[in-house]
């Protein structure tokens, strides 16, 4: 368990804390990602936790003990770096058993991990390789294996994926996935990816500018984001954030004469390219244009002053200059406040009540 | 017919107008004059074949020079290599006025050897020199003719070169510590790494082609400079800081023997030729990681 309290990082000579009192705790034998924009204070988070820095204030526990200022090696977690770090000049094997050798464990104990680690990795004919003669894919499981061969309880991880073609990212997220499991690793891991992050995480702990805005389990971060950048930043193409204006039945969509039901004091309201459908009456907007993905089309749309995405089936995808009124079911609107925090809806609405999810397949014919 | 492409040709034109006038040219000059006898004013020089060589081989002084030389290149080489490695790798830490210690190593390469010279001969001087000073004056030992002696000029002559030559070799070491990738420092670190066995296993295998052009260059400044030679010991006393470069100016200029004087740049020139090809091998076989 990695307990991270009131953590706060300045760098000398930056105005601004690269973590500003960031707390969290990281159960035992869980997968949680750091996510969030470059420079948001994810990796520093990290390097705190690993003690390649140290914090300028606050408590970092692991497993109950205070290692707040205790070396990294003493700290038990092993870490893999996002180009891997991996020693040019030593072959794999050597690159593996470093820390073991490092350490004078004995040579028989050596041996016996090196063949485990290669087993579960599938590195055993690499083993006398240079990691310059290894893919992308394979200099990842060296890695890993580094990693693994420590026998640390808790693994760190800095974009390890960011360097691989998508095919292979794919490929190691599951495998990742599945050593953590076997292993009962406690795994922290950075990633500006979204979608790596709610495919492989336990917990998401989404951040920006050196502060935590939501953490939480990738579904209730994608169902119910309680901050505007997290609705934003969740979900490909991000939700749609539309500003409100007062209108004669309080707030309207800016731009129209639509009231999307917003309770008091809200200023945005979002709904997901993927949550709305056209329908009877409701949200009126203008095709623009296109964007083909294959099974499913994104149609590109004007609200008012905003432009939106409406995720269809390519099948039913309206051409642009194509008017439509926009659905939606009731616990997929979204409302913020002027400071983008999460207010929830004041009760039923009217039009969202009107559109309900069964509009779907009526639409596909 | 296949044309011959011209224009690469005359690119390198210039540069092989310049090489071949100043290095091949002279080279085999040398060899030709190494022939024959030394021109005189009545008597133009005539083919002796080898004598001048064997002239060479039997010269006593010669083989005292040979043995100079050795122990200055066998002396300077690995020291200055290491005093330059252990100065980067301080100066490439963090610390309080690093601009300053690394200009401060780096003043004695700006120096012209000739006014580095004059420097330790100040140093060097019998009693009022400041190593002389120091140790008198500290710990009460007498006054040491440090260039004057046949036992220590050879040493106090390396002491200068490794002094001018150090501080060079510290700037591509600290270029080549540039080129190592933080994260492997850190990794190490994280495996419960210590700083010795970093710079053991890591960093000095990492650095190795640095370490090699080092070499090759204090190689060849082993032979090639003797600039201080001139300045603080003219090759005394009794020939024991005479090194071979120095020994074939005195031979060419001063014994006005340049038939010798040639078979010596010929010894020169085979000796240096059987090094270069020791460090080209050595090249070859050193494995490139990227």
């Amino acid at each position: 368990m990695v307990k991270i309290d009131n953590v706060c990082k300045h760098w000398p000579r930056s105005t601004t804390a690269a973590v500003n009192g960031l707390s969290l705790t990281v159960e035992k034998g869980t997968l949680v990602t750091l996510l969030g924009p470059s420079g948001c204070g994810k990796s520093t988070t990290l390097r705190l936790i690993a003690g390649l820095d140290l914090p300028t204030s606050g408590r970092i526990e692991i497993d109950g003990r205070d290692v707040t200022s205790v070396a990294p090696e003493a700290r038990g977690v092993s870490m893999v770096f996002q180009n891997y770090a991996l020693f040019p000049h030593l072959s794999v094997r050597d690159n593996i058993l470093f820390g073991l050798q490092v350490r004078r464990t004995p040579k028989a104990e050596q041996a016996l991990r090196l063949a485990e680690a290669a087993d579960l990795l599938g590195l055993a004919d690499l083993l006398d390789r240079r990691p310059a003669a290894l893919s992308g894919g394979q200099q990842q499981r060296v890695a890993l294996g580094r990693a693994v061969v420590a026998r640390k309880p808790i693994l760190l991880m800095d974009e390890p994926l960011s360097n691989l073609d998508a095919l292979l990212r794919q490929e190691m997220r599951h495998e990742l996935r599945a050593l953590q499991r076997k292993l009962g690793l406690t795994v922290l891991f950075v990633t500006h990816d979204q979608a790596e992050a709610m495919s492989m995480a336990d917990r998401i702990v989404l951040m920006k500018d050196g502060r935590i805005v939501q953490e939480d389990a990738p579904a209730d971060l994608y169902a119910r984001p309680r901050h505007a950048f997290a609705a934003r930043f969740i979900g490909a193409p991000a939700m749609n954030l539309m500003p409100l204006e007062p209108g004669p039945d309080g707030p309207v969509v800016a731009g129209t004469d639509f009231a999307p039901g917003a309770p008091d004091g809200a200023t945005q309201f979002g709904v997901r390219p993927e949550a709305l459908r056209p329908a009877a009456q409701g949200l009126p907007v203008i095709v623009e244009s296109q964007d083909y993905l294959g099974a499913e089309t994104l149609a590109l749309c004007r609200a008012g002053t905003t432009r939106i995405a409406l995720r269809l089936p390519s099948a039913s995808a309206p051409l642009p200059g194509t008017r439509l009124a926009l659905g939606w079911a009731p616990e997929d609107a979204h409302f913020f406040r002027a400071d983008d925090r999460r207010i929830e809806p004041a009760g039923a609405t009217s039009m969202a009540r009107a559109a309900p999810r069964t509009l779907i397949p009526n639409m596909e014919h | 017919m296949r044309r011959i492409p011209l224009i690469p040709y005359l690119l390198i034109l210039p540069g092989l107008v310049f090489l071949a006038a100043f290095t091949h040219f002279p080279a085999l000059l040398a060899f030709w004059q190494s022939l024959h006898s030394t021109p005189r004013g009545r008597r133009p020089a005539t083919w002796t074949g080898a004598d001048n060589y064997a002239a060479m081989l039997a010269d006593p002084v010669l083989m005292k020079v040979l043995w100079n030389s050795a122990i200055y290149a066998a002396a300077t080489i690995p020291a200055s290599i290491v005093l330059a490695f252990v100065m980067a790798l301080w100066v490439n830490g963090r610390m309080p006025g690093r601009a300053f210690v690394r200009l401060a190593y780096f003043t004695p390469t700006i120096l012209p050897m000739v006014a580095a010279a004059n420097i330790w001969l100040f140093f060097y001087t019998p009693g009022f020199g400041l190593l002389d000073q120091v140790l008198s004056g500290l710990f009460g030992l007498p006054s040491t003719n440090w260039l004057g002696s046949d036992r220590s000029a050879l040493w106090a002559v390396i002491v200068v070169a490794v002094w001018k030559e150090a501080g060079f070799f510290m700037i591509f070491y600290l270029a080549g510590f540039q080129a190592v990738p933080p994260a492997l420092a850190e990794a190490a670190r994280i495996e419960g790494c210590g700083r010795w066995t970093y710079v053991r296993r890591v960093l000095i295998p990492l650095v190795a082609p640095t370490t090699l052009f080092i070499a090759v260059n204090a190689l060849i400044n082993a032979f090639r400079v003797v600039d201080h030679i001139f300045i603080m010991t003219l090759g005394g006393p009794n020939n024991a800081t005479n090194l071979l470069l120095f020994h074939i100016w005195e031979t060419g200029f001063k014994y006005w023997d340049t038939a010798q004087a040639s078979t010596l740049t010929i010894l020169l020139l085979v000796i240096l030729a059987a090094v270069a090809a020791v460090q080209f091998r050595l090249l070859e076989r050193r494995t490139y990681y990227r």
